[in-house]
């Protein structure tokens, strides 16, 4: 997984509420057994029409924001299936953070398996941010995750909450699967526990 | 914890290996429940890191979401799909792990086979790739949707780092009419508190009317807990549910049972126990319902009218309402009930058991599917299609005009051949509306079994009390 320090860069307004992650990455594009090659069908059905050709003005269809690795949007981001093709669609096309007033649950658990920040921030604060981004080539944010802040363009600072052990993985681009095997030892005790406890639990095993 | 507690901590304290210093917690997992669609990466993901499945006997794996609900002994002719099985039945066989082939009669939707076949029990942490995990709560486990990263690290470790989420209580008071389902009851509920009334938190279901619904009453709620934002839903286990699962293929058997039902009963929340959220619902005023938008709180009683969004005062709602109705292809104002439909499907993870073909077969018995409408029901599991076929239900069903398939998620999300075309407009026992979700274009309206049956008899969406 790639570290995520500081990001300066382009980013995209997309003034809706409930992205769900049907519109980020349809149901029929999940057919991969690879977790790259996504970033094409990324909002296929916002970003062509129904031959296939790009709706020119969808966000992403404009420059500046086809280079866009910031994505601002509105309320419950990511609602919908668990499907972490959303994530891999966002993080192909090139998104490394996602801001918005709010995440669903398991969306926001994603993206810090796959090195995307989301950043949660009242929705008066996206607005702005929104604002400062249209005006196309300056659209640019930059984001500090150490210090926890997102840089507009005037210079001011908005600061972010972050979970601080997320903040560490994706600081230093760790696999938490690593972090865990290191504590094998208290799985271990825990499943003979629970064996001695609950000798019932059944073992599935095919008959 | 001390205190008194709910349902929810006592199953979360009961799966803490570890609390780490920030909070937290490596939370043990009791059942993992394994598709094709989002376990590939994960499985390539033991492979180059050179790791194993920590505990097969702790997990199933099936095919449901994109394999073909017409005559399967031919294969997947969709070459993406077939790889995608392929890729499944290696994996399993390369990991060990226990697995229901496609043809046999076990298989099914991953949340369907998992009560039914006992392998998912009260008191469990069980998790699955696939966000209406949140079914398996109605026994009284803790159940929620994981993404593939998360697949892995399950595999791997049969544990996962989680933070403890919030208590919500969501009472349902009274009795709900005669007429009305579980399903209307969610929809309801979802209509009330929207798509994000539960975000961060468990919903425990509570009241007379969700202590009334049979145990798949129950797994239709908490199926559509996901859809109210809610990490998972839960409903205390109680003899309804002890009555359900005994003898069932992997549950305990005998003195195990026995001894694992004084266990179960413990579950239920202490008196006094808080919850950080309560939302009460009155069950007498629950009506037969349906959506109308493409998010799932978007719904009103069959009995009303499409909202007008010039009503709407918040801007950025009314616009969002504008887009539903111009997807939609509906005006404000119009009646409910006279919404032509094209095409109904009664089946998914919501819809598929045994119960809720019964209830579609009623309304269909010696009636016909009006024309030009195209009805499939799609039964969740082989074993719910032997059942129905045992009851004579297919038969009712094909004699009316209905379509009946194999078992799988068909066009619940349209990745297998069963898709809604651009425009058509279909009267859906799924749990999603979204745009595309049925297929590009398609137009869903999510209704309940018989009211997905009553669609299709009468050709237009329908008051299924009108047909009973
Ligand atoms: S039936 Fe639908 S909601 Fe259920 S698991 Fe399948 S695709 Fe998901």
């Amino acid at each position: 997984m790639e570290k995520f320090t500081t990001l300066t860069a382009i980013a995209a307004p997309l003034p809706l509420a409930n992205v769900d992650t049907d519109k980020i990455i349809p149901a029929r594009f999940l057919k991969t057994i690879r977790r790259s090659g996504l970033g094409v069908h990324l909002f296929d059905t916002l970003r062509y029409d129904e031959h296939g050709a790009e709706r020119p003005d969808f966000v992403l269809n404009r420059a500046p924001y086809r280079r866009a690795q910031i994505l601002i949007a509105h309320e419950n981001f990511g609602c919908g299936s668990s499907r972490e093709h959303a994530p891999w669609a966002l993080l192909d096309f090139g998104i490394r953070a996602v801001i918005a007033p709010d995440f669903a649950d398991i969306f926001y658990n994603n993206c810090f398996k796959n090195g995307i920040l989301p950043i949660r921030l009242p929705r008066e604060v996206c607005d702005a941010l929104m604002e400062d981004v249209s005006p196309g080539d300056n659209a640019r944010l930059t984001i500090d995750l150490a210090r926890q802040v997102v840089v507009r363009p005037n210079g001011e600072e908005v600061a972010f909450e972050i979970d601080p052990f997320r903040k560490h993985l994706l600081q230093n681009g760790l696999d938490d699967i690593g972090q865990t095997m290191a504590h094998a030892g208290a799985i271990d005790a825990f499943e003979q526990n629970r064996a001695a406890a609950q000798p019932w639990l059944p073992k599935i095993a095919l008959t | 914890m001390s205190g008194p507690r709910t349902l929810f901590d006592k199953i979360w304290d009961a799966h803490v290996v570890e609390q780490l210093p920030d909070g937290t917690c490596l939370l043990y997992i009791d059942r993992h429940l394994v598709h094709e669609v989002t376990s590939p990466q994960a499985f390539e993901g033991l492979r180059a890191t050179g790791r194993r499945v920590r505990r097969p006997e702790a997990t199933i794996a099936v095919a449901d979401h994109n394999i073909p609900t017409s005559d399967r002994r031919r294969g997947i002719a969709e070459p993406e799909s077939r790889l995608q099985v392929e890729t499944l039945e290696q994996n399993v066989a390369a990991f060990g792990v226990p697995y229901f082939p496609v043809l046999d009669e076990r298989q099914g939707i991953v949340h369907i086979i998992g009560p039914e076949q006992g392998i998912s029990l009260p008191g469990m942490t069980i998790v699955c790739g696939d966000s209406h995990t949140s079914t398996h709560g109605a026994l009284g486990a803790l159940a929620f949707g994981i993404g593939t990263s998360e697949v892995e690290h399950v595999l791997a470790t049969q544990t996962l780092l989680q933070k403890r989420a919030k208590n919500m209580r969501i009472e349902v008071a009274g009795r709900a009419p005669a007429g009305t389902s579980a399903k209307d009851i969610i929809l309801a509920i979802i209509g009330e508190i929207g798509t994000a009334g539960g975000t961060g938190h468990v919903i425990e279901f509570t009241g007379e009317a969700i202590r009334a619904l049979d145990m798949a009453g129950r797994m239709t709620v908490c199926n559509m807990a996901i859809e109210a934002g809610a990490r998972a839903g839960l409903i205390a286990p109680d003899e309804t549910t002890f009555d359900w699962i005994k003898g069932r293929p992997y549950a305990p058997q005998g003195a195990d049972f026995t001894a694992a039902v004084s266990y179960w009963r413990s579950l239920a929340a202490d008196p006094g126990a808080t919850y950080d959220k309560t939302v009460r619902l009155d069950a007498a005023a629950i009506a037969p319902m349906v959506s109308w938008g493409t998010s799932p709180e978007r719904v009103a009683p069959i009995t009303g009218a499409v909202p007008d969004p010039a009503a709407e005062p918040d801007p950025a709602k009314r616009a969002e309402m504008q887009r539903m109705l111009t997807y939609m292809g509906l005006q404000p104002g119009q009646k409910l009930a006279e919404i032509p439909v094209d095409v109904v499907f009664i089946g998914s993870c919501t819809n598929g058991r045994i119960e809720d073909i019964r209830a579609a077969a009623a309304i269909a018995r010696g009636r016909h599917v009006a024309a030009g409408v195209r009805a499939l029901v799609v039964p969740g599991s082989g074993l719910v299609k032997k059942q129905a076929e045992a009851e004579g239900l297919d038969r009712v069903l094909v004699e009316a005009g209905f379509e009946w398939r194999e078992p799988g998620c068909s066009m619940c999300l349209g990745m297998n051949p069963d898709q809604l075309t651009p425009g058509q407009r279909a009267a859906s026992t799924s749990n999603r509306n979204f745009e595309g979700r049925q297929g590009p274009g398609g137009r869903t309206h999510l209704v309940s079994p018989a009211m997905a049956a009553a669609a299709a008899i009468a050709g237009r969406l329908a008051d299924a009390r009108e047909f009973m």
